[in-house]
């Protein structure tokens, strides 16, 4: 409601509510340029004709207050007042719906780091708290600084680069300057320490004044992070002979928006057992069921999971039974699951095929789910404060989940590889009837095909489901840390 | 009569009235909504196609299973000739269904036959098709995908005034053939799965 009342005075009057924001600052090996935003309600919104200048986009107006913008033959679709779209054929979700206004096209800042990558030919990396978009593999990395006084005229600087940059730090009068190696840096200057800013691309300046006459250098590294930490003397005193290596930080979290919220645990998992009762599901020439294999190895997975990742499962059946398919994605949404995985085993008509896939859902008719989506609306809520609520039709529960769908089918992916055989689109999406209505993360794992002879010896065999239940573990633990899921 | 009693006949009196409406206007909305069932069912069995030239033929791409199994081939065959859309789907989705000269591997499971096609004014086509397409399936969703987008794409391909396709079985709405892809919607061209 607010949203709608904002948008309203927005298209009365453009000039009083529009305010100009602090610009993104375009990073790419070309160099540095500026983008535009425009605030309107708390949402940040860049032009689309600015954005078509400067990434070589096309624009065509569609019929139905649609858009499509194109790159190099792939095209990104867009209607007016939805916070949804498709790019590639891929579905993506905005944190504001797309606004057209004064025959402009404006779309929030999250477009530029959600779907602009689906169809752009170099890595685009959007960092919203400093304001960066950053275009090919360049090094930025980004920089937190802390101030610790010590005693009445000491103090310690505390700079964390992220992901690892070295930086070599020098004393200018009452300036310290920080210089990193790398293509930029980024950094959040409002509110830091010691007054520091960025002066050049990769430095940064501190304000210390008279009172210190030197400082000393720690440095600590790890694998992600690199820490300095600068000991300052006041003036007229010997550096300290030896400075207490700090403890190491836990690395800084880089977490998209979509990640779970610091500090979040992933607690349950659903487990969906593929098939099941008269549903026998694939089988295999000498015999072997689909709905046998699944039930083995979600028992084992199961049995690992509680054990080395200490989370709560859930299997969608324990038994030789058919579960209709919507109650199995009812037992992750009901039971809050953090993660929704089913289990299957495949089949083809070329005896040859084998090797295990990774699926994710992918969305039909993405414009018109995209219509069926309500927008956001403010609903009161038990406190008395309204929240803002975004309704999403239930068969459609995954849409806002699909990026991280996709970064669990890869870290899954990652681990399988080496230890079970894959197939040639190892990683793949499918209008899945499964995962569509799943509100949570979610993947298919399809685990190799009944119907070559060798794999089905080895579905059916101990041996070859500890390995990929092992495997599975090794992917489910390498998302969580990637997600920045606490331990 | 007190006033109380006549209120309450009045009620009841109101009450009945729209009950017989309301379950007329059940009646009625049922039947405009079952029509075009009403329609499809009359089309089956498929009947021979009335049309002039009898023997005529044309070419069209029908889809086989490709060598490596996971994609479809395109492949160009004669079907007989159909006088319209209908007709002329009935014919496209016949020949794909039916066993195909080696080496084409059909994507189709065997048994599958067509009871029914039906074409509506925005182009979806419905196209009904014997339980054998499922339980005779070989219940991988490598399969599913070929064997819904062979006959999808053969219609949407070749027929440009069918923009989609939605499966029933047994002449009825399925979630899916064979437990994974969602088929309670008509599904469009798909050329990406095409080598």
């Amino acid at each position: 409601m607010l949203r709608r009342t904002a948008l309203f005075f927005f298209l009365l009057f453009p000039a009083v509510l529009v305010s100009q924001q602090q610009p993104l600052a375009v990073l790419s090996a070309a160099g540095r340029r500026t983008l535009a935003t425009t605030a309107m309600g708390e949402q940040e919104y860049v032009a689309l004709d600015d954005l078509a200048s400067m990434f070589q986009l096309t624009m065509r107006e569609e019929p139905a207050g649609m858009v499509a913008v194109g790159y190099k033959g792939k095209t990104i679709l867009l209607t007016a007042d939805q916070p949804l779209g498709s790019a590639a054929g891929r579905v993506f979700s905005l944190p504001a719906p797309v606004v057209r206004s004064n025959r402009r096209w404006l779309v929030p800042v999250d477009f530029i780091g959600r779907a602009l990558p689906l169809v752009y030919d170099q890595k685009l990396t959007l960092r919203r708290p400093s304001h960066l978009v950053i275009v090919g593999d360049l090094r930025v990395p980004r920089v937190q600084v802390r101030f610790d006084a010590i005693g009445s005229n000491g103090g310690r600087l505390i700079v964390d680069a992220t992901p690892k940059a070295t930086s070599t730090i020098s004393q200018d009068a009452d300036q310290l300057l920080v210089k990193f190696d790398a293509d930029a840096i980024d950094f959040v200057s409002a509110g830091a320490a010691l007054g520091g800013r960025v002066v050049d691309a990769t430095t940064l300046a501190f304000t210390i004044g008279p009172k210190f006459g030197g400082f000393r250098v720690t440095t600590q590294a790890s694998d992600t992070s690199m820490r300095q930490t600068i000991e300052l003397v006041p003036a007229g005193q010997a550096p300290a002979p030896d400075v207490a290596a700090l403890p190491a930080l836990p690395p800084p979290d880089l977490s998209s928006l979509n990640s779970p919220p610091s500090g979040a645990v992933l607690r349950t998992i659903a487990i969906d057992p593929g098939h099941g009762g008269d549903d026998d599901g694939a089988h295999g020439a000498e015999g072997t069921k689909e709905k046998d294999v699944t039930l083995a190895v979600a028992r084992k997975l199961k049995t690992a999971l509680e054990t080395r990742l200490g989370v709560r499962v859930l299997l969608t059946r324990d038994e030789d039974r058919n579960v209709p398919i919507d109650d199995r994605t009812a037992v992750a949404n009901n039971g809050k699951a953090d993660l929704f995985i089913s289990l299957h085993a495949n089949a083809s008509w070329r005896p040859s095929l084998a090797g295990a896939t990774v699926l994710t859902a992918t969305f039909e008719h993405q414009a018109e789910q995209a219509a069926r989506a309500l927008p956001p609306e403010l609903v009161p809520s038990l406190t008395g404060a309204p929240r803002d609520i975004e309704f999403i039709p239930w068969d459609s529960a995954q849409i806002p989940h699909l990026d991280q769908s996709a970064m669990l089918a890869r870290a899954i992916g990652d681990r399988l590889q080496g230890h079970v055989p894959l197939s040639t689109r190892s990683i793949d999406e499918a209008t899945l009837r499964v995962l569509e209505p799943a509100n949570m993360p979610a993947v298919l794992i399809e685990m190799g095909f009944l119907t070559n002879a060798e794999q089905e010896k080895q579905l059916g065999g101990d041996s070859f489901q500890n390995t990929l239940v092992q495997a599975l573990v090794d992917g489910l633990m390498q998302y969580r840390d990637a997600m920045g899921y606490s331990r | 009569m007190t006033p109380r009693t006549r209120t309450l006949v009045i009620a009841v009196a109101v009450a009945l009235v729209a009950a017989v409406v309301t379950a007329w206007m059940t009646v009625a909305v049922r039947r405009r909504i079952a029509r075009p069932k009403t329609q499809a069912v009359a089309t089956a069995p498929a009947p021979p196609v009335p049309n002039a030239a009898a023997g005529r033929k044309i070419k069209v791409h029908l889809f086989y299973v490709s060598m490596d199994g996971t994609k479809l081939s395109g492949v160009e065959r004669e079907v007989a000739y159909g006088d319209g859309v209908s007709a002329q789907a009935q014919e496209i989705v016949a020949a794909q269904l039916a066993a195909p000269p080696e080496p084409l591997v059909s994507a189709i499971p065997k048994g599958t036959t067509l009871r029914a096609i039906y074409v509506n004014e925005r182009g979806e086509a419905y196209v009904d098709l014997s339980k054998e397409v499922s339980t005779a399936h070989t219940g991988g969703t490598e399969d599913e995908r070929l064997t819904i987008y062979a006959i999808v794409n053969a219609l949407t391909a070749n027929l440009p005034s069918i923009m989609s396709v939605q499966l029933l079985v047994d002449g009825k709405e399925v979630d899916t053939l064979a437990g994974h892809i969602d088929l309670r919607r008509p599904l469009s061209r798909n050329p990406s799965i095409v080598e």
